[in-house]
């Protein structure tokens, strides 16, 4: 559709967000990341049936266990649209890169701190 | 087997705040089983923790591992090259496997990074229960396959008490009442007459009151 | 009068055939003896004995066995009460020979509240031994003259063996048999969990009349007065095992501001006049628990005053 969304987001594809596991969110926010967010399908149309709910929990863990550690929950989170949904994936890549620039950068992030 | 609950974050911090390079052990028994303390577990503490310090401007550098087991001499030894190498090291393992350790390498700190609680299985994919005290004397034959000891809150032998409602311990809706399970189980058998008897009072020798317990395989042993 | 295991008030009233009548008194949360005192006068000559529990919910009192002595001293007769939550065999063994020669003749054995329950819910639990056991072990002690491990004991204490019985908690079916179980083991006198559902009440006595267990114990009914309609509700919510028909509650609002504590005390006394009546019941234990000022009125409403001396 060639609608555009900010450079700051970079997106990795996955076959389902099922794939996405805590390791993989946490490893994002440990190697500098700002914010990192899962885009699965609306929920109860995943094609592999289940595996957006699971990568639901998954954020929600990962968002508990920042917020144990002294880092905005807010840095991670899950949204669900539909593939045939560009404009909303537009629109969430907006939201968030929108919701990071409010936030700062990473306090993890130390180079970019300093 | 043995279920454990990691440890609160601050309290793992805590332990390694002196630390600069740690060593995370893993073990594939029982917390690879209830997610706890396995490969993957110990992959997002490690993060987590190097996380944590990046953030507070102190890096730790964190070394990950996972062995078979950590109650067994034979697996504690494969750590033996690297174990001086670091500051601290933590163990996923239940509580047997940083005692394992310490014993091992006497001059290494070993800190326990889960709290073990109980034997249990999983009721539930993600929910492990208890079901086994550890008493020493098993029972359960005479309640029907289910064991009072660990399962009634006050380790009843001719319950259920009279805070028994619903099927649920007084103490928690969370709780079931074995004792309503058993009574309900005899009594649609038939079989009340087994619940009218009078059982021997418990001889805790066996369990932990009795001391730390030992056991022996005479066949075995050299 | 013969056939009298232990000799106390409360064996020799309902042995020689009167209603029984039994109160109840919490010791006090410290050692204030005058507070303790203060209560318990208004149940002397009106009640036969007096509950004295222990740890009631897992609160920190002053322990059962003292404030029992406190009662003697006082005049009147205590029915000290053990829960097995708190003490190992050791300590229960002592304290039975304790009591004893304290001059304490009726003990009520109990499983006790959880003690999560309590003021101090980090304690560790010991339960060693269970209720049923427990009326077991005194029985052994009384009537063998022996400790739980089969020694002699040098002079034994003569207790008059008491049991409670919750006809309300479930499963239902099944509280009959563990009541029949708890006379078996050795109980001499019970005391119901406060009753407010009549009817399941009455079909519980006629299973347990049918099963004559009324004529191998003495079974004394339950009655605690609602004092409002919070207290209703909250019992009927927030107490495990307790059972409080939503007509109770409605007669209890509809009685008016003011007058609920009056309706409860007349729902009370109703009660009673039905234990009376009832085949099995040979007494009622009233729990008007830190409401002792008002057991003199309830017992004269009752028409149970004056209280039978028995020699």
């Amino acid at each position: 559709m060639r609608l555009s969304y900010p450079s700051s987001v970079k997106v990795i594809q996955v076959p389902c967000t099922g794939r996405v596991d805590i390791i993989h969110l946490l490893k994002a926010i440990e190697d500098g990341a700002d914010g990192v967010y899962v885009a699965g399908c609306l929920e109860g149309e995943c094609h592999y049936l289940s595996g957006n709910l699971k990568a639901k929990k998954r954020v929600q863990y990962v968002k508990k266990v920042l917020k144990e550690i002294g880092v905005e929950p807010e840095r991670v989170e899950m949204f669900n649209l539909s593939a045939g949904e560009g404009p909303r994936f537009a629109e969430i890549a907006r939201e968030m890169a929108e919701r990071i620039k409010k936030l700062g950068p990473s306090p993890v992030n130390m180079k970019k701190a300093a | 087997m043995i279920i454990a609950d990691r440890k609160p974050l601050e309290e793992i911090m805590q332990m390694v705040k002196d630390s600069n390079k740690i060593l995370i052990l893993g073990c594939k028994g029982c917390v690879t089983v209830c997610n706890v303390g396995g490969a993957k577990e110990v992959g997002i503490l490690s993060s987590i923790l190097k996380i944590a310090r990046k953030k507070e401007g102190r890096p730790l550098e964190v070394d990950e591992k996972t062995i078979e087991r950590q109650c067994d001499p034979e697996y504690i030894a494969q750590v033996k090259e690297i174990v001086a190498e670091y500051d601290a090291v933590i163990s996923m393992a239940c509580g047997v496997g940083p005692q394992f350790l310490s014993e091992a390498y006497p001059t290494q700190r070993f800190f326990p990074a889960v709290n073990t609680t109980c034997f249990g299985g999983a009721t539930q994919h993600g929910v492990w229960s208890e079901r086994c005290a550890g008493c020493g004397t098993c029972v359960i034959h005479f309640y029907d396959g289910m064991c009072p000891v660990a399962r009634c809150s006050k380790s009843l032998m001719h319950g259920p008490c009279g805070g028994s409602a619903r099927g649920k311990c007084e103490i928690s809706k969370d709780v079931d009442c074995i004792w309503d399970m058993i009574v309900k189980k005899k009594m649609g058998e038939g079989h009340l007459e087994d619940l009218m008897t009078m059982k021997p009072t418990k001889d805790w020798r066996t369990a932990r009151d009795g001391g730390p317990r030992k056991s022996v395989r005479e066949e075995l042993v050299q | 009068m013969k056939d009298l295991k232990a000799g106390s008030n409360l064996e020799k009233v309902l042995k020689a055939g009167h209603f029984a009548f039994t109160g109840e008194c919490g010791p006090p949360k410290g050692a204030n003896i005058a507070h303790l005192k203060e209560k318990i006068a208004h149940l002397r000559g009106v009640v036969d004995s007096v509950n004295i529990t222990d740890n009631q919910t897992a609160v920190v009192r002053m322990s059962s066995w003292a404030a029992s002595t406190i009662l003697i001293q006082e005049g009147l007769e205590p029915n000290f009460q053990m829960v097995c939550r708190d003490r190992n065999r050791l300590a229960i063994q002592s304290d039975i020979l304790g009591v004893y020669a304290m001059g304490v003749r009726n003990m009520l054995c109990l499983s006790g509240d959880h003690q999560t329950f309590g003021n101090h819910p980090q304690a560790k639990n010991v339960y060693d031994i269970d209720s049923m056991q427990l009326i077991s072990l005194v029985k052994k002690m009384r009537d063998e003259a022996k400790f739980m491990n089969d020694e002699e004991i040098d002079v034994a204490p003569k207790l008059f063996i008491g049991a409670a019985a919750n006809p309300f908690a479930d499963p239902f079916e099944f509280r009959v048999y563990r009541l029949a179980m708890k006379i078996a083991a050795g109980a001499d006198f019970i005391q119901t969990q406060c009753i407010y559902n009549m009817e399941k009440f009455r079909n519980f006595m006629k299973l347990a009349v049918d099963m004559g267990l009324h004529e191998r114990a003495f079974i004394l009914a339950g009655v605690t007065p609602m004092k409002s309609v919070g207290m209703a509700q909250y019992m009927a919510k927030s107490v495990p095992g307790m059972d409080v028909p939503e007509s109770l509650i409605k007669r209890l609002r509809g009685a008016g501001k003011g007058k609920v504590a009056e309706e409860g005390i007349q729902f009370a006394v109703e009660q009673i006049q039905e234990f009376k009546e009832m085949k099995g019941i040979a007494g009622v234990h009233l729990m008007a628990i830190e409401w002792e000022h008002r057991v003199p009125e309830i017992a004269e409403r009752a028409g149970f005053l004056p209280r039978p001396k028995v020699e």
